[in-house]
């Protein structure tokens, strides 16, 4: 039985690798379709074989449910999801990212004025961001109650030190000639801000956002293992991890994947829009 | 160098903001312990005390102001009580007691760097694959670049108690989320590394008759060095956070995440505190050890450091 799922495994394998070997391979391996097709190709190899390995070895659903089970589980819950979904990403992250970051560009804006200030900040801030910050969140929980606010208030620190090293980089991202020029044109602090160093600061300044879509979601799923209400996306991971209910942790991870990579494509959107001249955004 | 004072004013001012916090954060309790102690309090009840801010407090009771920074169990400690706490629990007592940071301390720094070479070892594997192998790159690099915008750290607790379930307990668990956490940076980064020698110079080495793997252990390795160190320094700070996590929801004795979580139960916020900023200072500790490899590394290779 065991050497009958194993062997079927890595037929399955087989399959895939062929069929992926063949696309990268091919006179067509460049066109965008092809791009496309490859890693779903390979993600759905991976998720049969998981399918395949759990049902024919008869895994404990306790230890890896398989993925039919997850898939399931998360349309029969989907009301529940969204509950834990709009309590974690919408009131916890989204409002702490918001915070975070205008407080971190109003920051970085105020110190850029004064070159001392800026030198202090870029070390400071790029140490903090190397922090583990997560680790304020049972301080946070203890201040704030374990409702949205605390963990906004988690998120709001999380995200703050990157974009501000980033805004305050690039906000210095411009060369002498174009400050001569703009100097030239009679442009006082406000224009040339701007005008000038705003946009040359804005693929900085995205890639702080970007850095932070991610922690902002981490910060808040995190904060709730250390006190929430009886909702949202950390509290259901950590009672259904207690209750042995793996199904619905995996379904709650499925939603933080989709929520993850779509603020992270939220972003790198408006980036490609507002950065549109930078030469990392021609095709 | 010239930038140590502006380091230092900025450290400063924000110890002076975390000071002037204290009195407010902490006003309420001191009031009502003072109280207890039998000194005169303004406005007299607790329930009165409670319509006010700490500010309004502070205000109307200056003589207690000292007071808010002794308090045994603050909800903002002042800075001098984390650093004797720091000192009792580092210094003081011996490495083996429980209550030794040093213990606690090296407990999520043995599961952060057993994780973080597992995951940096993987990682390197994985990109010489992807930078060797046009299948591997087309199906595994989308999937690792998407893995990054995905809060891996939520899947921490699951992963304790899915070992836990087949009996690995202990180390390893923590380790593995380290080295999940390390992996994708690494990959992602050498991958930029390996593939980082221009066509003139993948040319020069054609024109020496260089058999591949000639090319990989004189060109391609080397030029990668500097991205790897780069991923480094990421990844390992990125290790010590998973550890850090992997103790919060899983009931751990030992490590920084567990005296947290102990500070935090039992109100003892020093305790909290105190680990806190010992896992900072570990953090910064391990990103500049490796910011110290590089720069080494690098003058000893002849690179001009990136």
């Amino acid at each position: 039985m065991t050497w009958v799922a194993i062997i079927g495994a890595l037929a399955i394998w087989a399959v895939g690798w062929f069929i992926n070997t063949r696309l990268a391979n091919g006179p067509k391996s460049d066109a965008r379709l092809v791009g496309l097709l490859v890693p779903i190709i390979f993600g759905l190899t991976l998720l049969l074989m998981w399918e395949w390995l759990v049902r024919m070895l008869e895994v404990n659903a306790v230890i890896l449910p398989p993925p039919s089970a997850i898939g399931v589980r998360f349309v029969s819950e989907l009301p529940r999801l969204w509950a834990d979904f709009e309590q974690t990403i919408i009131k916890g992250a989204m409002t702490g990212y918001l915070f975070g970051a205008v407080a971190a560009f109003a920051v970085a804006i105020l110190a850029d004025r004064s070159d001392f200030l800026t030198r202090g900040i870029l070390p400071v801030g790029g140490f903090m961001a190397a922090l583990p910050i997560v680790g304020t969140a049972p301080i946070f929980v203890k201040w704030l109650g374990s409702g949205w606010e605390s963990k906004a208030a988690v998120v709001g620190v999380m995200v703050f030190f990157p974009i501000l090293v980033n805004t305050v980089a690039g906000l210095r991202d411009t060369t002498a000639m174009q400050r001569d020029l703009m100097r030239t044109y009679g442009a006082g602090y406000w224009p040339s801000l701007f005008k000038l160093r705003l946009p040359a600061a804005m693929p900085f300044i995205f890639n702080g956002l970007k850095i932070a879509t991610t922690l902002a979601l981490i910060g808040a799923i995190v904060a709730e293992f250390f006190g929430s209400p009886t909702v949202g996306m950390g509290f259901r991971i950590s009672t259904s991890v207690g209750q042995l209910a793996l199904d619905m942790v995996w379904a709650e991870i499925v939603v933080a994947a989709i929520a993850g990579s779509t603020l992270y494509g939220l972003m790198a959107w408006i980036e490609g829009r507002v950065t549109f001249w930078h030469p990392s955004q021609r095709k | 160098m010239k930038s140590v004072l502006p380091v230092l004013t900025i450290v400063a001012a924000i110890l002076f903001v975390w000071v002037l916090a204290v009195i407010p954060m902490n006003m309420h309790l001191t009031a009502d312990q003072a109280q207890r102690d039998g000194l005169v309090v303004s406005p007299e009840t607790p329930a009165e005390r409670q319509d006010h801010s700490g500010l309004g407090l502070s205000l109307r009771n200056p003589s207690l102001l000292g007071l808010t920074f002794v308090q045994e169990r603050p909800r903002l400690p002042s800075p001098h009580q984390v650093a004797v706490e720091m000192w009792d629990t580092i210094v003081m007592k011996k490495i083996t007691s429980k209550r030794s940071l040093v213990y606690h301390g090296w407990v999520t720094l043995s599961a952060t760097l057993l994780g973080f070479a597992i995951g940096t070892g993987l990682g390197i594997l994985l990109a010489v694959g992807i930078v060797y192998n046009r299948a591997m790159d087309m199906s595994v690099m989308p999937w690792a670049i998407a893995s990054q915008t995905i809060p891996i750290l939520a899947l921490a607790p699951m992963i304790i108690v899915m070992l836990g379930a087949i009996g690995i307990q202990g180390l390893l668990p923590k380790a593995i989320i380290s080295a999940y956490l390390s992996f994708f940076p690494v990959v992602v980064g050498m991958v930029k590394g390996l593939r980082s020698p221009d066509g003139m110079q993948l040319d020069l080495l054609r024109t020496y008759h260089a058999s591949p793997a000639q090319g990989f252990w004189k060109l391609r390795l080397p030029a990668s060095v500097p991205y790897l160190f780069a991923s480094l320094k990421i990844g390992i700070s990125a290790s010590l956070v998973g550890a850090i996590v992997a103790e919060l929801p899983t009931g751990a004795r030992a490590g920084f995440g567990a005296r947290m979580l102990v500070g935090d139960q039992y109100g003892q916020p020093l305790v909290t505190w105190a680990a806190l900023f010992a896992a900072a200072i570990t953090a910064a500790a391990l990103v500049g050890l490796f910011s110290l490899l590089e720069r080494l590394t690098l003058r000893r290779m002849g690179m001009v450091r990136a």
